[in-house]
């Protein structure tokens, strides 16, 4: 009993970070059909920025908006001096985003080192919540309440305020969406920092559940692709479903078939690619 | 120059140059050939029909691991190693490209990068068979079976450049011939060849296996140079040195990518002798290729003629 309640706490948590990473990945391809591989990248950076600050400083509240600020700031970049330049083609978007993953993860190994570090967790939540039999580690749950805020804020952004109006707009015909005075480019930079912020938190708050250690990026880049493969690209819905799924096929597939783990992600991702090549809820 | 002349002088440079080089420096130029068979294989698919894959090393280690593990584990006979790392490369297109080329432009990128990684995930996670993390180390160089040893560096160095030669002589026969023509045409609007009445599928799928097939002759070659193989040949990283390799070169040109494949490996080696950022400078690379000649060496080289 109690190894089921675990292990499906841990995969929900997980699976929440997943979201967090996959929401931006889709969000930007959605808008601006850029497959972005820097997207690990905000995750590890987010940590490993907000594990110098809390080193510093000693704030867990300052560490998170410090390492949220510079990813953020970095996506803006980003997308402003460098995928501009680019023509809306796949492969170049790709090899563009491949080669800033390699630097940054590069320049993270000369800044931060090779062993793997873990950010501190909040004081209010080491504890474990006793539910009767049940015990119940406070920080996953608390990882699944930021994940679960986040969706929600993330749809009522979405379907409720005029900016996310806009984005939808632009997400079904950008021609037409510029065409009756929405700033696409401006949108465009907006929804990009936005995913790189998400990335960032996630980064943040798996830190002291998952530790950051260069390969972390493409070890959470990967997954992330799967969860929107699964999903579909460009749907919310699509990437919460995914991440969740992801999330528990992994946690279930290390605990219960350790060697095999890879398969018990992959294996269903082939069987929907076999039946829905666009992903459960994405439009091609 | 023409066409010819060029062909017959570099021919005679690749032969003579085991004459004037160190052991060390043959050993590179056969690195050179091997990843230039593996780059222009991605070529047939991404330069001809316009078919980018994040996963091409799923093939190339899978004719590495295939060898490998034979040679150490169940016999050592070169027909039957080499015979049997091809077969296993061109099945394993033949499965991935019947999911893969469901998707297009970016769907394909990730999917065949997700199952390239699912070998990636056996070769890492299956240790007894694979050796996991540690790889295949001691892998012997190609004599059980031939008449002679392959062993010694000139040798294999002829070994390696008679394979490349069949390999350059083969990829030109298929895209100069209808077939090829056909990748290109669907390259430049699938829609219009199937308007024509082409079926744009089944040219996209043979296009794609015989791309394994030739990613497996260099995975074959390289366990046998390297004598090693780890899942690093499998990943998503390996992929991307296969993508950016055509791209560096030219894509959709014969010989471009294998000029790619020669200048990452030569600047890998020269480097990361010098600086422990190797892969900071790989990384600026793809930035600058991309931003500043997408075209590859080639592009620029016509480009500037074209000026001139």
């Amino acid at each position: 009993m109690t190894f089921w309640t675990i292990q499906t706490l841990n995969g929900l948590s997980f699976g929440m970070l997943l979201f967090l990473l996959a929401a931006g990945l889709s969000l930007i391809f959605g808008l601006m059909r850029i497959l972005n591989l820097a997207h690990g990248s905000y995750y590890v950076l987010g940590a490993y920025v907000a594990l110098s600050v809390v080193q510093a400083t000693g704030s867990l509240l300052l560490a998170t908006i410090a390492g949220i600020a510079a990813v953020t700031v970095l996506g803006i970049l980003m997308e402003r001096l460098l995928l501009r330049r680019l023509p809306t083609e796949e492969l170049p978007q790709a090899l563009l985003t491949f080669g800033l993953l390699l630097i940054i993860g590069d320049l993270s190994l000369w800044i931060w080192g090779g062993t793997p570090q873990t950010l501190p967790r909040p004081e209010a939540l080491s504890r474990s919540l006793r539910l009767g039999p049940l015990v119940f580690p406070s920080y996953r749950l608390f990882v699944i309440g930021v994940g679960a805020v986040v969706g929600v804020l993330l749809w009522v952004f979405q379907e409720r305020t005029r900016l996310g109006a806009m984005i939808r707009a632009a997400i079904d015909d950008a021609e037409i969406a510029r065409a009756t005075g929405i700033d696409v480019s401006k949108l465009s930079t907006a929804v990009f920092a936005l995913g790189a912020a998400l990335a960032a938190l996630g980064g943040i708050i798996g830190g002291p559940l998952l530790g950051v250690y260069p390969g972390a990026d493409f070890e959470i880049l990967l997954l992330a692709f799967v969860v929107v493969i699964i999903g579909g690209l460009g749907s919310l819905k699509g990437a919460l479903f995914g991440g969740l799924v992801v999330g528990l096929l992994d946690n279930f597939g290390k605990a219960l078939f350790p060697e095999l783990a890879m398969f018990t992600i992959f294996a269903p991702m082939a069987i929907i690619l076999a039946v829905r090549p666009t992903g459960l809820f994405g439009s091609p | 120059m023409t066409r010819p002349i060029a062909v017959v002088a570099s021919t005679l440079v690749l032969v003579v140059l085991p004459f004037a080089l160190t052991s060390y420096q043959l050993g590179l130029l056969t690195k050179m050939l091997i990843f230039a068979i593996f780059a222009m294989s991605l070529n047939l698919i991404l330069g001809y029909a316009g078919l980018p894959s994040l996963g091409h090393a799923a093939y190339f280690g899978m004719g590495a691991y295939t060898v490998g593990l034979l040679a150490l584990r169940v016999r050592d006979n070169f027909w039957l190693d080499f015979f049997a790392g091809l077969v296993m490369a061109t099945i394993t297109a033949a499965l991935f490209g019947l999911l893969a080329l469901r998707a297009k432009g970016s769907y394909l990128l990730m999917i065949t990068l997700a199952l390239a990684q699912v070998l990636w995930g056996i070769a890492f996670g299956w240790r007894w068979l694979t050796g996991g993390d540690d790889g295949l180390p001691g892998v012997p160089r190609p004599g059980a079976g031939l008449p002679f040893s392959l062993a010694e560096g000139v040798r294999f160095y002829y070994f390696v450049l008679v394979l490349f030669a069949l390999a350059v002589a083969v990829l030109a026969v298929i895209v100069r011939s209808p077939f090829g023509q056909a990748l290109v045409g669907i390259r430049e609007s699938e829609r219009r060849m199937e308007v024509l009445g082409y079926n744009t599928w089944r040219y996209k799928y043979v296009a794609f296996v015989l791309a394994g097939l030739f990613a497996g002759l260099s995975g074959n070659l390289f366990v046998y140079y390297n004598g090693f193989v780890s899942p690093a040949y499998l990943s998503i990283v390996f992929s991307a040195t296969a993508l950016i390799m055509v791209i560096l070169g030219g894509a959709g040109t014969l010989l471009g990518p294998a000029l790619g494949a020669a200048v990452i490996v030569l600047a890998e080696n020269t480097i990361s002798a010098q600086t422990e950022r190797w892969v900071t400078v790989l990384g600026v690379i793809y930035v600058a290729v991309t931003l500043f000649a997408p075209g590859g060496l080639i592009g620029l080289a016509r480009a500037r003629q074209r000026a001139a």
